[in-house]
């Protein structure tokens, strides 16, 4: 089926950022307003799209639209093309509403900022760039959305760049991205070389024919991508940093939807990885070394952003390990993606309430009780911190319990091992959360004596205290029924396959919740009482190693840093001493033979005439060889 | 007599005229040389025109002599220039160049 409305949910938004942009100050008075109205159609548009979408044959269910010819080179062909489908739904719905919601929320929250039209403009053009990506038809579609994204991201973490540190934070996600976009782009090239197509239909339709290596070649280029956008091990030291963007973007970006799209990358690529296993488990692995990472980060860190920075780092962690495993995973790697959607972006909306109420301060070690001051941030912050940690029946108990039991059912050795690993990552998330929550909301009162905490207005308030209803209730209608199961079927399991079971679905939920209980109650002891102001110094090794964020700094510069200016030195040396060298010498060979030719030239006349007499002289002779 | 001896005269006048161009300072003199140059080749002209019996040498010689008619207007005017501002015809003194 076709459709002309796709269009528009990359067209308004893509308007409304130019528009913004080209009008300057002209457009301060409303262009907060008018971005968010924007962002507000695409929503309706969505929302219009999945009704019609849900009323129609399941077979009938995905639309198309051509745009333009893009490439046509030979038997090249690359349209401009969009697709809506049912997977593309669910990110469309997530990306407009969430994003909705914190165009709201900024308006109250960058109020004082004269720079708020800039701000809204941004978070258009990211809308229209993630838009684009969840909706490309193809690879290439999906690179310039990628890319889009990229270029949003790096422009909203280095908004307050007259702040040196937070612009070197922008170029360092842009970096790091940039390693990963490489990756996507040899996919594309690897995905050309063996299909001779770039759009995913024409893929899915020779991918039979390909060899093995090519597809697992491609499935690791993908993964690449994927670890570069969603922060996974090993470019995941970016994100930490990232959080100096404004919290609103931190919220929508860094939580929600752009760190998500390697999630959605895989998953749109299932029919690649399902037939190369060894990318498949090289993207378990990953995703469990990240939920790992992220979560033991996360219990180390003082900064209320970066405890939950790391928390998004972990979350995605498993999301991506869900992919790894398949059919069986897809549908709950994206469940427990559009709960965690609502859930992290509320509670990154709740850390900016309570950081508006407390003069920008992010150190929890100088918060402490606040409960009392922000009611409605501490109920939604609440929620969403159930939602995470994974009580019943909040929305991350419905996914992250599935993701357990997809990874305990894995089989065999892997499937104790993965199982084991998601089992201990939630100890260590309901351990984080909880001191989280302890030390923001509740215990003794730290902060400065200038500070007064204040409940954040109703601009701010309504958008957490939407989500914190989606957090609460999201996981319940995702998973009524398999509900999400069924919908995403078409797309990513069209085969139907089997799912072995290893423990029974009741047992992992026990484990599930035991895993809860035991991280807050460790949380509970360890955080209970009265509380320093100041981080406590004489501390074990290893709470040193996860201050410092598992030592990833310090890895990616003795690994890349370091040797990277080793080499930039020789070829700096290289190119002055050698290439240039070559240059001068020649420039030099010919100043010093001219500085010879020229002594030839003595301007006395009777000179010329000698040289003018031998040069007759010896055409002469030439002459005479010549003819005798 | 033999024409043949014409020649050698010519190659003798020659060689003195460029002997003197090189070695004599004077401009006047170097001017001289140059003109012997010039009758040398003349009397080369009209020998072979009279060797091979046509008059095209003849001819040349004619030109030969136009030409240096009009050399000599305009050398000894920049002699005589050159003399004003210097007051000397020496050649060598004339080397601007070889700075």
């Amino acid at each position: 089926m076709t459709s002309d409305n796709l269009v528009y949910f990359i067209a308004l938004p893509l308007f409304s950022a130019a528009l913004l942009m080209l009008l300057g100050r002209k457009a301060d008075k409303w262009g907060h307003l008018f971005a968010t109205a924007v962002s507000a159609s695409t929503f309706v548009i969505g929302v219009m799209e999945f009704l019609a979408m849900r009323d129609r044959a399941e077979e009938s269910r995905a639309v198309t639209q051509k745009l333009f010819t893009w490439i046509s080179v030979g038997d090249f062909n690359v349209d401009a093309g969009l697709l809506l489908d049912q997977l593309s739904i669910a990110f469309v719905l997530l990306i407009t509403g969430v994003g909705t919601l914190i165009h709201v929320y900024s308006i109250a929250y960058m109020s004082e900022d004269r720079d708020r039209r800039r701000f809204f403009s941004y978070l258009n053009l990211f809308i229209a760039a993630m838009l684009l990506l969840v909706l490309g038809d193809s690879y290439l579609n999906l690179y310039v959305g990628w890319e889009g994204v990229g270029l949003a991201s790096y422009l909203l973490i280095g908004f307050w760049n007259q702040k040196p540190e937070y612009a070197t934070a922008a170029k360092k996600a842009f970096v790091a991205n940039r390693v990963g976009d490489f990756g996507l782009s040899i996919a594309v090239m690897i995905a050309f070389a063996n299909f001779g197509a770039v759009s995913f239909v024409g893929i899915e339709e020779k991918v039979g024919g390909a060899s093995e290596t090519a597809l697992t070649a491609m499935g690791l280029m993908l993964l690449l991508a994927a670890t570069g956008k969603s922060a996974q091990f090993p470019l995941q030291a970016w994100l930490g940093d990232a959080m100096a963007g404004p919290t609103p973007v931190s919220a929508l970006i860094h939580a929600a939807t752009m760190v998500t799209a390697g999630v959605y990358l895989i998953t749109r690529s299932n029919f690649v990885f399902d037939n190369a296993p060894n990318a498949q488990l090289a993207v378990v692995i990953i995703g469990a070394i990240t939920l790992l990472f992220g979560a033991i980060i996360g219990t180390a860190k003082d900064d209320i952003k970066k405890a939950l920075a790391a928390s998004t780092m972990s979350q995605i962690g498993y999301m991506i390990m869900a992919t790894g495993f398949g059919p069986a995973g897809y549908a709950f790697a994206i469940m427990h993606l559009l709960t965690h959607g609502f859930f992290k972006a509320g509670m990154f909306l709740g850390a900016g309430s309570v950081m508006h109420g407390m003069n920008d301060e992010v150190n929890m070690r100088r918060y402490g009780g606040l409960a009392k001051f922000m009611p409605i941030t501490a109920i939604t912050f609440g929620l969403g911190y159930l939602a995470i940690i994974g009580v019943p029946p909040f929305a991350g108990f419905y996914s992250k319990d599935k993701i357990i039991e997809t990874a305990f059912n894995a089989g065999g050795a892997q499937g104790i091992i993965f199982g084991s690993t998601a089992l201990l990552g939630a100890i260590i998330t309901a351990f984080y959360m909880t001191r989280v929550m302890m030390m923001t909301f509740f215990g003794n009162k730290r902060w400065a004596d200038d500070a007064h905490p204040h409940e954040s207005p109703f601009l701010m308030w309504a958008p957490m205290a939407v989500l914190a209803v989606g957090s609460v209730t999201s996981g319940y209608l995702l998973y009524n029924g398999k509900a999400i199961v069924n919908w995403l079927a078409p797309v990513v399991d069209p085969h139907h396959h089997e799912h072995t079971e290893l423990l029974p679905p009741i047992v992992v939920s026990a484990l599930a919740v035991g895993a809860v209980l035991i991280g807050v109650g460790i949380a509970l002891a360890k955080y209970r009482g009265e509380l320093a102001a100041n981080a406590p110094q004489d501390v074990s090794v290893f709470t040193r190693v996860a201050r410092r964020d598992l030592l990833q700094d310090d890895a990616n510069e003795f690994l890349f840093m370091r040797p990277g200016q080793k080499l930039t030195e020789v070829l700096v040396k290289t190119d002055d001493k050698v290439i240039d060298g070559v240059v001068r010498g020649v420039a030099a060979s010919t100043l010093g033979s001219a500085r010879g030719m020229r002594k030839l030239q003595t301007g006395y006349v009777r000179n010329y005439a000698l040289l003018i007499l031998l040069g007759a002289l010896a055409a002469l002779v030439a002459i005479l060889v010549v003819t005798l | 007599m033999n024409p043949t001896n014409y020649l050698y005269l010519s190659a003798i006048l020659f060689s003195i005229g460029a002997v003197g161009v090189v070695v004599r300072r004077n401009a006047i003199v170097v001017f001289m040389c140059i003109e012997l140059m010039l009758n040398a080749a003349n009397l080369a002209f009209v020998t072979f025109a009279k060797m091979n019996g046509n008059l095209e040498g003849q001819v040349i010689a004619f030109f030969t002599m136009v030409v240096a008619a009009c050399e000599v207007v305009v050398g000894l005017a920049i002699i005589v220039t050159i003399f004003r501002s210097r007051r000397s015809a020496s050649v060598d003194d004339a080397s601007l160049l070889s700075r």
